[in-house]
């Protein structure tokens, strides 16, 4: 089945895979809107803790799909891991940075002789909610408005600003997309945070998150028409048959015009995004997460698969056109991708057991005397 | 395809792998081997329902927690590293290192990931033998991440399973098999998840041995060193046989690093260990001089060792380096040549493919095909080049050999005390004892610099030396990140030890 695939085919299937675990991710950012918000949200020891103590039981998840995410690149496109990690150093080098912090402060924070203290933890899980997520954003934003480098004969790469891609940071898209991102991940972090907590005795804090759900989804509306829009107005990075790599207008426009399936995605995500706030701020529902969650990966899957199909590069270089990574140029090898295509036959099991492990686990919705006993967060 | 050559900047990226890979070092070999103690200790309650293993089961839990959050935030920058610091590595082995990548993340991540916060938080959240299910799930998929980032590690080693293609210009898999049942990849695993179950029980016995010196929680402290102790034993046999073969891997395909290792500088019949030494600094490849101003040997030890025969020969530097014609070796400075021409070739294959000129082309690919195994040489500038730091592979094998061989010693006289039930009174073994768990992590960092020091100055062995492997960055950036990573790490490192010792003496009174 697998061996019948053909190279073409393969490339398209593991971008495709890729953005699936790129927007499953996005999904999962609640986590990080949720660290974002503590700082709002919480006003009592008791609501920090709680909110800490649900999104700490999600954390690992989040991080983790970030990890295959890059895993399942640098399998399938490496020569896309090397230009872009080795390239924009900076900007992924400090997108670790937040993540490291993250990784300690769910278990450091509550613990004693932790060295730094509790508000240290906190400010890192607020570093990793905001600053984490908008440069993600504004590195994804690079799919679209391109990138300072060029590859030598041998394909190896040089970067020609010197910010190293910390310059992606001061162009509007890509901070409007990360915008989007970062207030995105906050309503949905809110959404949550009221799906998981059992809000008996905490009323306020309850009313405060949807609010919060409120602010931060109104906000971030402007920064996802921007984006929107842009794409639609924008040129592209188009490809020919021979491979060369030129400005064309309208192309992210034409491509969804030419894959309106893609259109289907982005058709059904939006609207799902939308209902997911209208429950719970009309309906008092505490299930919004699974429909704007939905949203998300929707929407997402939509924005990383729009700049890879139809003659497009994923991964263009407005300094050096001819540099430019298409999912064509920039993958790994036929006989790789169909092992690794087996490989992934087994993804479905992984979503299956975190799906069950997750209804096993919140059955119950997070209680004030869950927060209270030895060895919490 | 070299340019702008910066050594000092290589330097700083390879100080920068080591300080990250050290400092995950330190936590991961106790994820490992802790993982499967606590699911022991955990069965144990299940089975018996006793609540004081209950009580038991929980305190090792938090401090597996504590030290496996530290080791997920080292982890993570050491997979992107191969990404920011390593491009042309990941570009030109992407291909086949990538797998593993991915691989350890689909099949042991996720596993580790979802189960670990029912291991914490399920205890009245799901039934009993589905949390017993997940703290066993922790720790398989805990090993399972080191069964692909080992054989990622071993294909650097011995990189079977590949094909450099000269129109891509990078190496590309052949047989998936063959990367993964690689006979270093197993070996690799098998000591490294071995020598992890020591460490674990090493932790455990000097934490019950503090427990013990205090007069406080003997009945688990009891209870702890007995499962440690047999654990250990075990695990000890299990990793000096498996380091056993791993050191005949060793001589089999990297006889550079064997002779780094013994301090070898000239070849020898009838080869003898070093069992002690001090390696003369002063020393370089070819002066004539002895490489030690003292040693004490073991006669035929090395020879049976690396070849399984008393009187086999085995390389010295010298020999490797300059070649050896009596033994049919091929030195470096002829490998160099070789390498040299097949670099030279690829480029004329590349123009003359760019220039449209077919037969050119044609010529060049079967000069370059016929000395390509030689690729990896021709970036090298002397032959000297292709030996590691002996000084540190020397010295560093011998801690990790010497520590291997005292642990077995430590379990059996903790077994033989708690058997006559005297535990409590040996002061003597107890004070020692509370500080094996350091040596046991010396001799983990020990035995990652042999293995990883020992493959210098290749980042894959005799293909890509960490010279082209390297990304086009300044030595400033490097610096700036060293510096940045070495204080953040530090400071958690600190942190961590703080709060380790804090629940320590708290115990697991209030669990």
């Amino acid at each position: 089945m697998i061996g019948n695939l053909d190279y073409t085919t393969l490339q398209q299937l593991w971008w495709l895979l890729c953005s699936v675990v790129g927007a499953l991710f996005l999904f999962l950012t609640f986590v990080q809107g949720g660290q974002s918000l503590l700082w709002q949200v919480a006003r009592t020891d008791l609501e920090k803790s709680m909110l800490i103590n649900s999104l700490g039981r999600k954390w690992e998840l989040t991080f983790t799909t970030l990890v295959l995410f890059g895993g399942a690149l640098f399998a399938a496109f490496p020569k896309f891991y090397a230009t872009s990690f080795g390239g924009a150093y900076w900007v992924w080098i400090l997108i670790l940075f937040t993540f490291i912090i993250q990784a300690v402060s769910y278990e450091f924070r509550a613990k004693e002789a932790n060295l730094l203290g509790a508000k240290t933890y906190e400010l890192f899980l607020l570093i990793n909610g905001t600053l984490g997520i908008l440069l993600i954003g504004a590195a994804v934003g690079t799919f679209y408005t391109g990138s300072n480098f060029r590859l030598s004969s041998y394909n190896l790469v040089t970067w020609t600003h010197p910010l190293r891609g910390l310059e992606a940071a001061f162009n509007p898209f890509n901070v409007a997309l990360g915008l989007f991102l970062v207030l995105n991940a906050r309503t949905l972090g809110a959404m949550y945070l009221l799906n998981n907590i059992e809000f008996s005795g905490l009323a306020d804090l309850e009313t405060r998150l949807r609010r919060a759900v409120r602010t931060n989804f109104l906000s971030s509306v402007p920064f996802l028409l921007f984006v929107l829009v842009n794409i639609l107005l924008m040129r592209g990075f188009g490809v020919d048959d021979q491979g060369t790599v030129s400005m064309v207008s309208r192309k992210y426009l034409a491509n969804l015009l030419a894959n309106p399936w893609l259109m289907g995605l982005l058709g059904a995500g939006l609207p799902l995004v939308f209902a997911g706030v209208f429950r719970t701020l009309h309906r008092n529902s505490s299930r919004g997460i699974w429909f704007s969650g939905t949203g998300t990966v929707l929407v997402g899957l939509t924005i990383l698969l729009l700049p890879a199909y139809n003659q497009t590069c994923f991964y263009p270089s407005h300094f050096d056109l001819q540099s430019s990574l298409t999912i064509h140029n920039a993958s790994s090898s036929l006989y790789t991708l169909r092992v690794m295509t087996w490989v992934a036959l087994f993804i479905p099991v992984v979503l299956a057991y975190v799906w069950y492990v997750w209804r096993a686990m919140d059955s119950r919705k997070l209680q004030i005397a869950d927060v209270q006993e030895k060895g919490v967060y | 395809m070299v340019e702008n050559l910066d050594l000092s900047m290589v330097n700083w990226a390879r100080a920068q792998f080591a300080l990250t890979a050290m400092y995950h070092w330190i936590f991961v070999p106790l994820t490992l081997g802790l993982s499967w103690l606590i699911a022991f200790f955990h069965t144990i309650y299940v089975r018996t329902g006793n609540e004081e293993w209950k009580r038991l089961t929980r305190f090792w839990m938090k401090l597996f927690g504590i030290n496996f959050a530290i080791g997920v935030a080292t982890g993570i920058i050491l997979e992107f590293e191969f990404g920011t610091n390593w491009s042309n590595y990941s570009w030109m082995v992407g291909d086949i290192f990538g797998a593993p990548l991915a691989i350890e993340g689909i099949f042991a991540f996720f596993l580790e990931a979802t189960f670990f916060a029912v291991m914490f938080f399920g205890w009245d959240r799901v039934s009993r033998r589905f949390h017993l299910f997940s703290t066993w799930m922790v720790a398989v998929g805990s090993n399972l991440s080191a069964v692909w980032i080992l054989v990622a590690n071993a294909w650097m080693q011995l990189p079977v399973g590949q094909e450099f293609n000269p129109d891509t210009a990078r190496f590309e898999m052949q047989n998936f098999a063959e990367v993964v049942f690689s006979p270093v990849a197993v070996t690799k695993f098998t000591h490294t998840t071995s020598s992890s179950m020591l460490l674990a029980a090493l932790f455990v016995i000097s934490v019950s041995s503090w427990f013990l010196l205090k007069k406080r929680h003997l009945l688990m402290a009891r209870r702890s060193i007995l499962v440690a102790a047999v654990f250990g034993l075990l695990a000890s046999g299990f990793a000096a046989f498996t380091g056993d073969e791993a050191a005949f891997e060793v001589a089999m395909h990297q006889p550079m690093k064997l002779a780094a290792i013994e301090g070898l500088y000239q070849g020898e019949t009838k080869a003898g260990l070093v069992a002690l030494g001090v390696i003369n600094q002063a020393k370089t490849v070819g002066d004539g001089r002895d490489g030690f101003l003292f040693k004490v040997k073991i006669p035929y030890l090395l020879s049976l060792l690396a070849k399984r025969e008393p009187g086999a020969f085995v390389p010295g530097i010298h020999d490797l380096v300059y070649g050896n014609r009596t033994r049919d070796i091929m030195g470096a400075a002829a490998k160099m040549e070789r390498g040299k021409i097949a670099v030279d070739r690829l480029d004329a294959y590349k123009e003359a493919r760019k220039a449209g000129d077919e037969q050119a082309a044609a010529a060049a690919l079967a000069e370059f095909t016929e000395h390509k195994q030689y690729l990896g040489y021709g970036f090298l500038t002397r032959p000297e080049e292709a030996v590691p730091p002996v000084a540190l592979s020397f010295y560093s094998f011998r801690v990790m050999v010497m520590l291997g061989t005292l642990f077995p010693l430590v379990f059996l006289a903790y077994l033989y005390f708690a058997w006559k039930d005297r535990l409590e009174r040996v002061t003597w073994l107890l004070v020692p004892g509370v500080f094996m768990f350091f040596l046991g992590l010396v001799a983990h960092e020990a035995g990652w610099i042999v293995a990883e020091v020992g493959r210098q100055p290749w980042a894959i062995q005799g293909l890509l030396p960490v010279t082209v492997a390297r990304s086009n960055l300044t030595t400033g950036t490097v610096q700036t990140t060293f510096f940045m990573f070495l204080v953040l790490f530090t400071v958690l490192l600190i942190a961590e030890i703080r709060i380790m010792t804090r629940q320590i003496s708290i115990g697991p009174e209030g669990e």
